[in-house]
Protein backbone atom coordinates (compact mmCIF):
# COMPACT_ATOMS: atom_id res chain seq x y z
CA UNK A 1 0.00 0.00 0.00
CA UNK A 2 1.58 3.35 -1.05
CA UNK A 3 1.30 6.68 1.52
CA UNK A 4 -1.16 9.16 0.35
CA UNK A 5 -0.34 13.25 0.65
CA UNK A 6 -2.65 16.10 0.73
CA UNK A 7 -1.16 18.35 -1.89
CA UNK A 8 -3.34 21.25 -2.04
CA UNK A 9 -6.44 22.82 -0.21
CA UNK A 10 -9.81 24.79 -1.13
CA UNK A 11 -12.23 26.30 0.81
CA UNK A 12 -15.26 28.61 0.02
CA UNK A 13 -16.69 30.79 2.92
CA UNK A 14 -19.36 28.81 4.41
CA UNK A 15 -22.73 30.43 4.97
CA UNK A 16 -26.24 31.66 3.78
CA UNK A 17 -24.62 32.16 0.55
CA UNK A 18 -27.89 33.58 -1.74
CA UNK A 19 -25.76 34.63 -4.77
CA UNK A 20 -23.75 31.70 -5.16
CA UNK A 21 -25.26 28.17 -6.93
CA UNK A 22 -24.30 24.82 -6.03
CA UNK A 23 -22.15 24.74 -9.50
CA UNK A 24 -20.31 27.85 -8.52
CA UNK A 25 -19.53 26.67 -5.19
CA UNK A 26 -17.49 23.70 -5.83
CA UNK A 27 -16.25 25.13 -8.66
CA UNK A 28 -14.61 27.59 -6.93
CA UNK A 29 -13.17 25.30 -4.23
CA UNK A 30 -11.87 22.80 -6.80
CA UNK A 31 -9.87 25.21 -8.85
CA UNK A 32 -8.36 26.79 -5.34
CA UNK A 33 -7.18 23.84 -4.34
CA UNK A 34 -5.92 22.64 -8.12
CA UNK A 35 -4.10 26.41 -7.97
CA UNK A 36 -2.91 25.34 -4.59
CA UNK A 37 -1.84 22.15 -5.48
CA UNK A 38 0.11 23.44 -8.68
CA UNK A 39 -1.45 20.64 -10.67
CA UNK A 40 -3.20 21.13 -13.83
CA UNK A 41 -6.04 19.05 -15.86
CA UNK A 42 -3.87 16.61 -17.18
CA UNK A 43 -2.34 15.57 -13.97
CA UNK A 44 -5.71 14.38 -12.33
CA UNK A 45 -6.86 10.80 -12.61
CA UNK A 46 -9.68 10.12 -10.71
CA UNK A 47 -12.67 13.09 -8.90
CA UNK A 48 -14.56 11.88 -6.49
CA UNK A 49 -17.32 14.40 -4.61
CA UNK A 50 -19.13 13.75 -1.40
CA UNK A 51 -22.56 15.48 -1.43
CA UNK A 52 -25.33 14.35 1.13
CA UNK A 53 -28.77 15.25 -0.77
CA UNK A 54 -27.77 17.64 -3.97
CA UNK A 55 -31.27 15.61 -5.44
CA UNK A 56 -33.19 17.22 -2.30
CA UNK A 57 -31.65 19.98 -1.59
CA UNK A 58 -30.86 21.74 -5.14
CA UNK A 59 -32.79 18.62 -7.39
CA UNK A 60 -29.49 17.87 -9.04
CA UNK A 61 -28.42 14.33 -8.99
CA UNK A 62 -25.48 12.73 -10.86
CA UNK A 63 -22.84 15.67 -9.85
CA UNK A 64 -19.89 13.54 -10.02
CA UNK A 65 -19.74 14.20 -14.22
CA UNK A 66 -21.61 17.92 -13.07
CA UNK A 67 -18.48 18.92 -11.15
CA UNK A 68 -16.19 17.78 -13.72
CA UNK A 69 -18.08 19.60 -16.09
CA UNK A 70 -17.85 22.73 -14.43
CA UNK A 71 -14.67 22.47 -13.26
CA UNK A 72 -13.78 22.42 -16.88
CA UNK A 73 -12.81 18.69 -17.14
CA UNK A 74 -15.18 17.12 -19.87
CA UNK A 75 -13.58 17.12 -22.47
CA UNK A 76 -10.77 15.07 -20.40
CA UNK A 77 -13.33 12.50 -19.42
CA UNK A 78 -11.81 11.97 -16.24
CA UNK A 79 -13.62 9.22 -13.62
CA UNK A 80 -15.64 11.04 -11.53
CA UNK A 81 -17.60 9.54 -9.17
CA UNK A 82 -20.31 11.07 -6.06
CA UNK A 83 -20.13 9.47 -2.54
CA UNK A 84 -23.15 9.81 -0.03
CA UNK A 85 -22.99 8.48 3.51
CA UNK A 86 -24.96 11.51 5.38
CA UNK A 87 -23.09 13.78 6.91
CA UNK A 88 -20.05 11.87 6.56
CA UNK A 89 -20.09 12.14 2.75
CA UNK A 90 -17.21 13.99 2.66
CA UNK A 91 -15.07 12.16 4.45
CA UNK A 92 -16.06 9.30 2.79
CA UNK A 93 -15.03 11.31 -0.60
CA UNK A 94 -11.64 11.62 1.34
CA UNK A 95 -11.38 7.74 1.93
CA UNK A 96 -12.21 6.55 -1.79
CA UNK A 97 -10.00 8.81 -2.89
CA UNK A 98 -6.62 7.86 -0.34
CA UNK A 99 -7.89 4.33 -1.16
CA UNK A 100 -7.49 5.05 -4.66
CA UNK A 101 -4.15 6.04 -4.24
CA UNK A 102 -2.90 3.92 -1.55
CA UNK A 103 -3.60 0.94 -4.13
CA UNK A 104 -1.59 2.14 -6.75
CA UNK A 105 -4.59 3.05 -9.47
CA UNK A 106 -4.28 6.07 -9.31
CA UNK A 107 -1.45 9.29 -8.58
CA UNK A 108 -3.32 12.09 -8.08
CA UNK A 109 -7.02 13.07 -7.19
CA UNK A 110 -9.24 15.92 -6.51
CA UNK A 111 -11.45 15.39 -4.26
CA UNK A 112 -14.96 17.61 -3.34
CA UNK A 113 -17.76 18.25 -0.88
CA UNK A 114 -20.35 20.51 -1.03
CA UNK A 115 -23.75 20.82 0.20
CA UNK A 116 -25.87 23.99 -1.31
CA UNK A 117 -28.81 24.10 1.86
CA UNK A 118 -30.62 27.46 1.41
CA UNK A 119 -31.83 27.09 -1.82
CA UNK A 120 -34.61 25.29 0.40
CA UNK A 121 -37.20 26.72 3.33
CA UNK A 122 -35.94 25.74 6.62
CA UNK A 123 -38.29 23.05 7.47
CA UNK A 124 -37.82 21.26 3.64
CA UNK A 125 -33.98 20.89 5.05
CA UNK A 126 -35.09 20.06 8.95
CA UNK A 127 -36.79 16.82 6.56
CA UNK A 128 -34.43 16.60 4.69
CA UNK A 129 -31.91 15.90 7.27
CA UNK A 130 -34.07 13.77 9.03
CA UNK A 131 -33.44 11.32 5.64
CA UNK A 132 -29.77 10.47 7.58
CA UNK A 133 -32.10 8.90 10.41
CA UNK A 134 -34.00 5.67 9.89
CA UNK A 135 -37.06 6.66 8.01
CA UNK A 136 -39.52 4.10 8.74
CA UNK A 137 -38.86 3.35 12.40
CA UNK A 138 -37.99 6.94 13.90
CA UNK A 139 -39.15 10.20 11.90
CA UNK A 140 -41.99 8.26 10.69
CA UNK A 141 -42.59 8.30 14.42
CA UNK A 142 -41.97 12.32 14.60
CA UNK A 143 -38.16 12.02 15.71
CA UNK A 144 -36.54 14.99 13.83
CA UNK A 145 -32.35 15.06 13.91
CA UNK A 146 -31.76 17.17 16.82
CA UNK A 147 -34.35 15.14 18.86
CA UNK A 148 -32.46 12.18 18.17
CA UNK A 149 -29.07 13.82 19.79
CA UNK A 150 -31.12 15.09 22.08
CA UNK A 151 -32.04 11.66 23.62
CA UNK A 152 -28.16 10.84 23.44
CA UNK A 153 -28.13 14.27 25.36
CA UNK A 154 -30.85 13.04 28.08
CA UNK A 155 -29.22 9.76 28.85
CA UNK A 156 -25.77 11.47 28.74
CA UNK A 157 -27.41 13.48 31.75
CA UNK A 158 -28.83 10.94 33.26
CA UNK A 159 -25.85 8.46 33.51
CA UNK A 160 -22.91 10.26 33.86
CA UNK A 161 -24.51 13.90 35.63
CA UNK A 162 -23.20 16.20 32.28
CA UNK A 163 -24.93 19.47 32.55
CA UNK A 164 -27.15 21.45 30.47
CA UNK A 165 -24.13 24.50 30.82
CA UNK A 166 -21.39 21.64 30.07
CA UNK A 167 -22.98 21.37 26.78
CA UNK A 168 -23.44 25.09 26.08
CA UNK A 169 -20.03 25.78 27.00
CA UNK A 170 -19.18 23.77 23.64
CA UNK A 171 -20.85 26.22 21.80
CA UNK A 172 -19.30 29.11 23.50
CA UNK A 173 -15.55 27.69 22.74
CA UNK A 174 -16.42 26.28 19.36
CA UNK A 175 -17.84 30.95 18.49
CA UNK A 176 -14.67 31.47 20.23
CA UNK A 177 -12.19 29.62 17.47
CA UNK A 178 -14.92 30.38 14.63
CA UNK A 179 -13.98 34.11 15.60
CA UNK A 180 -10.59 33.63 14.20
CA UNK A 181 -11.74 31.59 11.16
CA UNK A 182 -12.28 34.42 7.86
CA UNK A 183 -14.08 31.54 6.14
CA UNK A 184 -16.77 30.97 9.13
CA UNK A 185 -20.38 31.50 9.22
CA UNK A 186 -20.30 32.59 12.39
CA UNK A 187 -17.60 34.93 12.99
CA UNK A 188 -18.13 35.93 16.70
CA UNK A 189 -18.29 35.33 20.15
CA UNK A 190 -21.40 33.82 21.80
CA UNK A 191 -21.71 34.45 25.46
CA UNK A 192 -22.79 31.31 27.83
CA UNK A 193 -25.98 32.73 28.77
CA UNK A 194 -27.31 33.14 25.24
CA UNK A 195 -26.63 29.41 24.50
CA UNK A 196 -28.25 28.51 28.34
CA UNK A 197 -31.66 31.04 27.21
CA UNK A 198 -31.72 30.18 23.35
CA UNK A 199 -35.24 29.01 22.30
CA UNK A 200 -35.53 25.23 22.70
CA UNK A 201 -35.72 22.84 19.29
CA UNK A 202 -35.55 19.66 20.95
CA UNK A 203 -34.93 19.43 24.93
CA UNK A 204 -32.31 19.74 26.19
CA UNK A 205 -30.85 21.17 23.04
CA UNK A 206 -31.71 24.76 22.35
CA UNK A 207 -31.12 26.68 18.83
CA UNK A 208 -27.53 27.85 19.55
CA UNK A 209 -26.78 23.53 20.96
CA UNK A 210 -27.02 22.94 17.19
CA UNK A 211 -25.00 23.45 14.03
CA UNK A 212 -26.67 25.62 11.00
CA UNK A 213 -28.16 25.17 7.72
CA UNK A 214 -24.90 26.26 5.52
CA UNK A 215 -24.22 26.76 2.13
CA UNK A 216 -20.70 25.74 1.34
CA UNK A 217 -17.69 23.83 -0.64
CA UNK A 218 -14.37 22.37 0.22
CA UNK A 219 -11.63 20.62 -1.77
CA UNK A 220 -8.50 19.05 -1.14
CA UNK A 221 -6.09 17.23 -3.76
CA UNK A 222 -4.42 14.12 -2.97
CA UNK A 223 -1.35 12.97 -4.28
CA UNK A 224 0.98 9.32 -3.51
CA UNK A 225 3.34 10.94 -1.25
CA UNK A 226 6.33 9.66 -3.52
CA UNK A 227 5.60 12.35 -6.02
CA UNK A 228 4.07 14.76 -3.79
CA UNK A 229 7.28 16.86 -3.41
CA UNK A 230 7.19 17.49 -7.15
CA UNK A 231 4.53 19.86 -7.06
CA UNK A 232 4.79 21.08 -3.09
CA UNK A 233 7.28 21.69 -0.36
CA UNK A 234 4.50 21.48 2.60
CA UNK A 235 2.47 17.72 1.44
CA UNK A 236 0.65 16.54 4.88
CA UNK A 237 0.29 13.02 5.08
CA UNK A 238 -2.56 10.55 5.66
CA UNK A 239 -0.31 8.57 8.36
CA UNK A 240 -4.05 6.75 9.07
CA UNK A 241 -7.46 6.14 7.51
CA UNK A 242 -10.73 4.30 9.81
CA UNK A 243 -14.52 3.72 8.96
CA UNK A 244 -17.20 1.84 10.28
CA UNK A 245 -21.08 1.83 10.45
CA UNK A 246 -23.99 0.80 12.88
CA UNK A 247 -27.38 0.83 12.88
CA UNK A 248 -29.01 3.54 11.20
CA UNK A 249 -31.18 4.12 14.16
CA UNK A 250 -30.27 5.49 17.39
CA UNK A 251 -32.46 2.57 19.26
CA UNK A 252 -30.77 -0.33 17.57
CA UNK A 253 -27.43 0.92 19.03
CA UNK A 254 -25.36 -0.95 22.28
CA UNK A 255 -25.82 1.92 23.83
CA UNK A 256 -27.11 5.47 23.50
CA UNK A 257 -24.69 7.29 24.73
CA UNK A 258 -21.45 5.95 22.90
CA UNK A 259 -21.03 5.91 18.96
CA UNK A 260 -19.41 2.22 18.05
CA UNK A 261 -18.82 3.51 14.99
CA UNK A 262 -16.51 6.23 16.36
CA UNK A 263 -14.81 3.52 18.61
CA UNK A 264 -14.32 1.33 15.38
CA UNK A 265 -13.22 3.86 12.73
CA UNK A 266 -11.02 5.81 15.39
CA UNK A 267 -9.14 1.97 16.30
CA UNK A 268 -8.92 1.38 12.55
CA UNK A 269 -6.81 4.87 12.05
CA UNK A 270 -5.04 4.57 15.02
CA UNK A 271 -3.77 1.06 14.55
CA UNK A 272 -2.85 1.98 10.95
CA UNK A 273 -0.89 4.89 12.18
CA UNK A 274 1.12 3.58 14.94
CA UNK A 275 -0.55 5.76 17.72
CA UNK A 276 -2.90 6.25 20.57
CA UNK A 277 -5.02 8.88 21.63
CA UNK A 278 -2.29 10.30 23.72
CA UNK A 279 -0.04 11.19 20.58
CA UNK A 280 -2.31 13.24 18.90
CA UNK A 281 -1.68 16.96 18.86
CA UNK A 282 -5.18 18.64 18.23
CA UNK A 283 -8.82 17.85 16.62
CA UNK A 284 -11.45 18.74 14.11
CA UNK A 285 -14.54 16.62 15.57
CA UNK A 286 -18.38 16.21 14.55
CA UNK A 287 -19.97 18.35 16.97
CA UNK A 288 -23.39 18.78 14.74
CA UNK A 289 -24.90 19.31 17.60
CA UNK A 290 -23.12 20.41 21.69
CA UNK A 291 -23.58 17.16 22.80
CA UNK A 292 -21.92 15.01 19.36
CA UNK A 293 -18.90 16.96 20.65
CA UNK A 294 -18.97 15.66 23.89
CA UNK A 295 -19.16 12.16 22.94
CA UNK A 296 -16.93 12.13 20.28
CA UNK A 297 -13.54 13.41 22.86
CA UNK A 298 -14.63 10.34 24.76
CA UNK A 299 -14.98 7.69 21.99
CA UNK A 300 -11.69 8.76 20.15
CA UNK A 301 -10.13 8.07 23.97
CA UNK A 302 -9.16 11.19 24.48
CA UNK A 303 -11.61 11.38 27.40
CA UNK A 304 -12.60 8.88 29.43
CA UNK A 305 -16.54 7.69 29.38
CA UNK A 306 -18.30 9.95 30.71
CA UNK A 307 -16.12 12.56 31.69
CA UNK A 308 -16.57 14.38 28.56
CA UNK A 309 -18.73 17.22 30.32
CA UNK A 310 -15.99 17.78 33.35
CA UNK A 311 -13.26 17.99 30.13
CA UNK A 312 -15.29 20.97 28.99
CA UNK A 313 -15.38 22.27 32.29
CA UNK A 314 -11.69 21.90 32.87
CA UNK A 315 -10.98 23.54 29.62
CA UNK A 316 -8.82 20.94 28.11
CA UNK A 317 -10.22 21.47 24.73
CA UNK A 318 -9.77 25.16 24.16
CA UNK A 319 -7.22 27.03 22.18
CA UNK A 320 -4.90 26.91 25.25
CA UNK A 321 -5.99 23.59 26.39
CA UNK A 322 -3.65 20.50 26.44
CA UNK A 323 -5.69 18.88 23.00
CA UNK A 324 -7.68 22.00 20.97
CA UNK A 325 -10.66 20.73 19.19
CA UNK A 326 -12.49 21.92 16.62
CA UNK A 327 -9.81 24.97 16.00
CA UNK A 328 -12.01 25.97 13.11
CA UNK A 329 -15.05 26.65 15.03
CA UNK A 330 -16.36 23.62 14.38
CA UNK A 331 -19.86 22.79 12.53
CA UNK A 332 -21.19 24.52 15.48
CA UNK A 333 -19.57 28.32 14.46
CA UNK A 334 -17.69 27.72 10.86
CA UNK A 335 -20.80 26.29 9.53
CA UNK A 336 -22.30 22.27 8.42
CA UNK A 337 -22.70 22.27 4.48
CA UNK A 338 -22.99 18.34 5.50
CA UNK A 339 -21.36 17.16 2.33
CA UNK A 340 -18.56 19.59 2.61
CA UNK A 341 -17.60 19.24 6.74
CA UNK A 342 -15.80 15.91 6.04
CA UNK A 343 -13.57 17.35 3.08
CA UNK A 344 -13.21 20.78 5.30
CA UNK A 345 -11.97 19.01 8.47
CA UNK A 346 -8.97 17.97 5.95
CA UNK A 347 -8.68 21.27 4.75
CA UNK A 348 -8.44 22.80 8.17
CA UNK A 349 -6.07 19.39 9.36
CA UNK A 350 -3.58 20.56 6.56
CA UNK A 351 -3.59 24.56 7.17
CA UNK A 352 -2.55 23.62 10.91
CA UNK A 353 0.09 21.16 10.01
CA UNK A 354 1.47 23.47 7.06
CA UNK A 355 1.84 26.16 9.73
CA UNK A 356 -0.66 28.37 7.86
CA UNK A 357 -4.14 28.31 10.64
CA UNK A 358 -3.24 32.47 11.31
CA UNK A 359 -4.63 33.54 14.48
CA UNK A 360 -6.17 29.96 15.16
CA UNK A 361 -2.66 28.35 14.85
CA UNK A 362 -2.20 25.28 17.16
CA UNK A 363 1.37 25.71 18.60
CA UNK A 364 3.94 22.99 17.24
CA UNK A 365 1.23 20.74 16.03
CA UNK A 366 2.37 17.93 14.57
CA UNK A 367 -0.62 15.08 14.49
CA UNK A 368 -4.17 16.05 13.85
CA UNK A 369 -7.45 13.72 13.80
CA UNK A 370 -10.14 14.33 11.55
CA UNK A 371 -13.91 12.77 12.62
CA UNK A 372 -16.48 13.28 10.42
CA UNK A 373 -20.05 11.55 11.56
CA UNK A 374 -23.14 10.25 8.92
CA UNK A 375 -26.25 10.39 10.94
CA UNK A 376 -26.65 9.60 14.24
CA UNK A 377 -23.19 7.36 14.20
CA UNK A 378 -24.54 5.18 11.50
CA UNK A 379 -21.08 6.24 9.58
CA UNK A 380 -18.03 7.24 11.06
CA UNK A 381 -14.71 8.12 9.07
CA UNK A 382 -11.48 8.96 11.34
CA UNK A 383 -8.51 10.46 9.84
CA UNK A 384 -4.82 11.00 11.39
CA UNK A 385 -2.50 13.39 9.13
CA UNK A 386 0.92 14.46 9.86
CA UNK A 387 3.49 17.14 7.91
CA UNK A 388 6.04 15.15 5.95
CA UNK B 1 -50.77 13.84 -1.52
CA UNK B 2 -47.14 13.69 -2.16
CA UNK B 3 -46.40 10.26 -1.64
CA UNK B 4 -47.49 6.75 -2.64
CA UNK B 5 -49.65 4.88 -0.01
CA UNK B 6 -48.17 0.99 -0.67
CA UNK B 7 -44.96 2.27 1.48
CA UNK B 8 -47.37 2.72 4.31
CA UNK B 9 -49.79 0.48 3.99
CA UNK B 10 -47.09 -2.70 4.17
CA UNK B 11 -46.08 -1.60 7.41
CA UNK B 12 -49.63 -2.17 8.67
CA UNK B 13 -49.26 -5.76 10.88
CA UNK B 14 -46.24 -3.83 12.60
CA UNK B 15 -47.34 -0.24 13.23
CA UNK B 16 -50.91 -1.27 13.79
CA UNK B 17 -50.69 -4.53 15.86
CA UNK B 18 -46.77 -4.90 17.15
CA UNK B 19 -45.94 -7.80 14.71
CA UNK B 20 -42.44 -8.57 15.58
CA UNK B 21 -40.95 -12.18 14.72
CA UNK B 22 -38.48 -14.51 16.40
CA UNK B 23 -35.42 -16.59 15.69
CA UNK B 24 -36.36 -20.22 16.38
CA UNK B 25 -32.89 -21.35 16.41
CA UNK B 26 -31.97 -19.05 19.54
CA UNK B 27 -34.97 -17.45 20.61
CA UNK B 28 -33.95 -13.62 19.64
CA UNK B 29 -36.83 -11.64 19.22
CA UNK B 30 -37.11 -9.07 16.85
CA UNK B 31 -39.28 -5.78 15.81
CA UNK B 32 -39.53 -4.79 13.39
CA UNK B 33 -39.42 -8.38 11.57
CA UNK B 34 -35.78 -9.18 10.54
CA UNK B 35 -35.64 -11.33 6.99
CA UNK B 36 -32.78 -13.44 9.57
CA UNK B 37 -30.94 -13.28 12.83
CA UNK B 38 -28.10 -11.60 12.78
CA UNK B 39 -26.62 -13.75 15.10
CA UNK B 40 -27.75 -16.76 13.65
CA UNK B 41 -27.52 -15.79 10.13
CA UNK B 42 -28.08 -18.77 7.55
CA UNK B 43 -29.22 -21.47 10.43
CA UNK B 44 -32.58 -18.76 11.06
CA UNK B 45 -33.37 -18.80 7.76
CA UNK B 46 -36.97 -20.29 7.62
CA UNK B 47 -36.92 -20.10 10.99
CA UNK B 48 -38.25 -16.52 11.84
CA UNK B 49 -41.63 -16.94 13.46
CA UNK B 50 -44.23 -14.26 13.14
CA UNK B 51 -45.16 -13.17 16.64
CA UNK B 52 -46.69 -10.16 18.57
CA UNK B 53 -45.70 -8.17 20.67
CA UNK B 54 -46.77 -7.19 24.22
CA UNK B 55 -46.31 -3.23 23.29
CA UNK B 56 -45.33 -2.58 26.87
CA UNK B 57 -41.81 -1.73 28.12
CA UNK B 58 -39.80 0.68 29.85
CA UNK B 59 -38.24 4.65 28.52
CA UNK B 60 -34.63 4.40 28.08
CA UNK B 61 -34.45 8.14 27.14
CA UNK B 62 -36.13 10.81 25.91
CA UNK B 63 -36.53 14.51 24.26
CA UNK B 64 -39.33 17.39 23.98
CA UNK B 65 -39.77 18.66 20.47
CA UNK B 66 -40.50 21.91 19.96
CA UNK B 67 -39.38 22.21 16.04
CA UNK B 68 -41.12 19.49 14.64
CA UNK B 69 -40.73 17.83 10.77
CA UNK B 70 -43.50 18.02 7.63
CA UNK B 71 -46.64 16.90 9.67
CA UNK B 72 -45.77 17.52 12.63
CA UNK B 73 -45.62 21.18 13.14
CA UNK B 74 -49.34 21.22 14.71
CA UNK B 75 -47.68 18.59 17.62
CA UNK B 76 -45.49 20.38 19.23
CA UNK B 77 -44.31 20.94 21.90
CA UNK B 78 -44.42 16.63 22.15
CA UNK B 79 -42.45 14.10 23.87
CA UNK B 80 -40.08 11.11 21.82
CA UNK B 81 -38.76 8.57 23.52
CA UNK B 82 -36.68 5.48 23.18
CA UNK B 83 -38.37 2.74 24.41
CA UNK B 84 -37.12 -0.45 25.69
CA UNK B 85 -39.84 -3.49 25.06
CA UNK B 86 -39.94 -6.29 27.65
CA UNK B 87 -39.03 -8.62 24.24
CA UNK B 88 -35.65 -6.99 24.23
CA UNK B 89 -35.80 -4.92 21.13
CA UNK B 90 -35.76 -1.01 21.75
CA UNK B 91 -38.24 1.55 19.48
CA UNK B 92 -38.71 5.08 19.10
CA UNK B 93 -42.28 6.52 19.54
CA UNK B 94 -43.79 9.34 21.24
CA UNK B 95 -45.24 9.54 24.89
CA UNK B 96 -48.99 10.61 25.24
CA UNK B 97 -51.77 10.99 27.62
CA UNK B 98 -48.70 12.08 30.45
CA UNK B 99 -47.73 15.79 31.29
CA UNK B 100 -44.36 16.64 29.71
CA UNK B 101 -42.59 17.58 33.34
CA UNK B 102 -43.47 14.31 34.45
CA UNK B 103 -42.21 11.62 32.01
CA UNK B 104 -38.58 9.92 33.31
CA UNK B 105 -35.99 7.81 32.24
CA UNK B 106 -36.98 4.20 33.45
CA UNK B 107 -40.86 4.77 33.46
CA UNK B 108 -43.05 1.99 32.88
CA UNK B 109 -45.25 2.81 29.55
CA UNK B 110 -47.97 0.50 27.18
CA UNK B 111 -48.41 0.94 23.49
CA UNK B 112 -51.59 2.71 22.53
CA UNK B 113 -52.97 3.16 18.77
CA UNK B 114 -52.81 6.59 17.48
CA UNK B 115 -53.11 9.05 14.53
CA UNK B 116 -49.20 9.69 13.78
CA UNK B 117 -49.65 11.89 10.86
CA UNK B 118 -51.21 13.50 7.76
CA UNK B 119 -50.07 13.80 4.43
CA UNK B 120 -51.98 17.24 4.24
CA UNK B 121 -55.88 17.78 3.79
CA UNK B 122 -56.31 15.15 1.16
CA UNK B 123 -53.36 12.82 1.82
CA UNK B 124 -53.31 9.57 4.17
CA UNK B 125 -53.41 9.66 7.38
CA UNK B 126 -50.99 7.27 9.36
CA UNK B 127 -51.70 5.42 12.20
CA UNK B 128 -49.52 3.79 14.47
CA UNK B 129 -48.25 2.92 18.13
CA UNK B 130 -47.06 5.84 20.81
CA UNK B 131 -46.73 5.09 24.31
CA UNK B 132 -48.77 5.94 27.57
CA UNK B 133 -47.93 5.52 31.37
CA UNK B 134 -48.35 1.38 31.80
CA UNK B 135 -51.73 1.41 33.95
CA UNK B 136 -52.08 -1.60 36.48
CA UNK B 137 -55.60 -3.41 35.61
CA UNK B 138 -57.17 -4.50 39.10
CA UNK B 139 -58.72 -7.44 39.05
Amino acid sequence: MRDVAVIGVGLTKFGELWDKSFRQLIAEAGSKAILDAKIEGKDIDALYVGSMSSGRFVDQEHIGALVAEVSGFSHLHIPATRVEGACASGSLAIREGYLSIASGINDVVVVGGIEKMNDVGGSEATDILAAASDQEWEAFFGATFPGIYAMIATRHMHEYGTTKEQLAQVAVKNHANGVNNPYAQYQSPISLESVMRATMVAYPLGLMDCSPVSDGAASVVLCAAEKAKKYTDKPIKIIGSGQASDTLALHGRRDICTLDATIHAAKMAYKQANLTPKDIDFAEVHDCFTIAEICAIEDLGFIEKGKGGTAIDNKITTMDGSLPVNTSGGLKAKGHPVGATGVAQIVELTMQLRNEAGKRQVKDAKIGLAHNVGGSGATCVVHIMEAM
Amino acid sequence: MKEGVARFWREIPQRYNFMGNKCENCGRMFFPPRESCPICRRKSIGKMKEMKFSGKGEVITYSIIHVGPGGFEEQTPYPIAIIKLEEGPQVTAQIVDCPLDEIKIGMKVESTFRKIQQDGYTGAIYYGYKFRKHREIKE
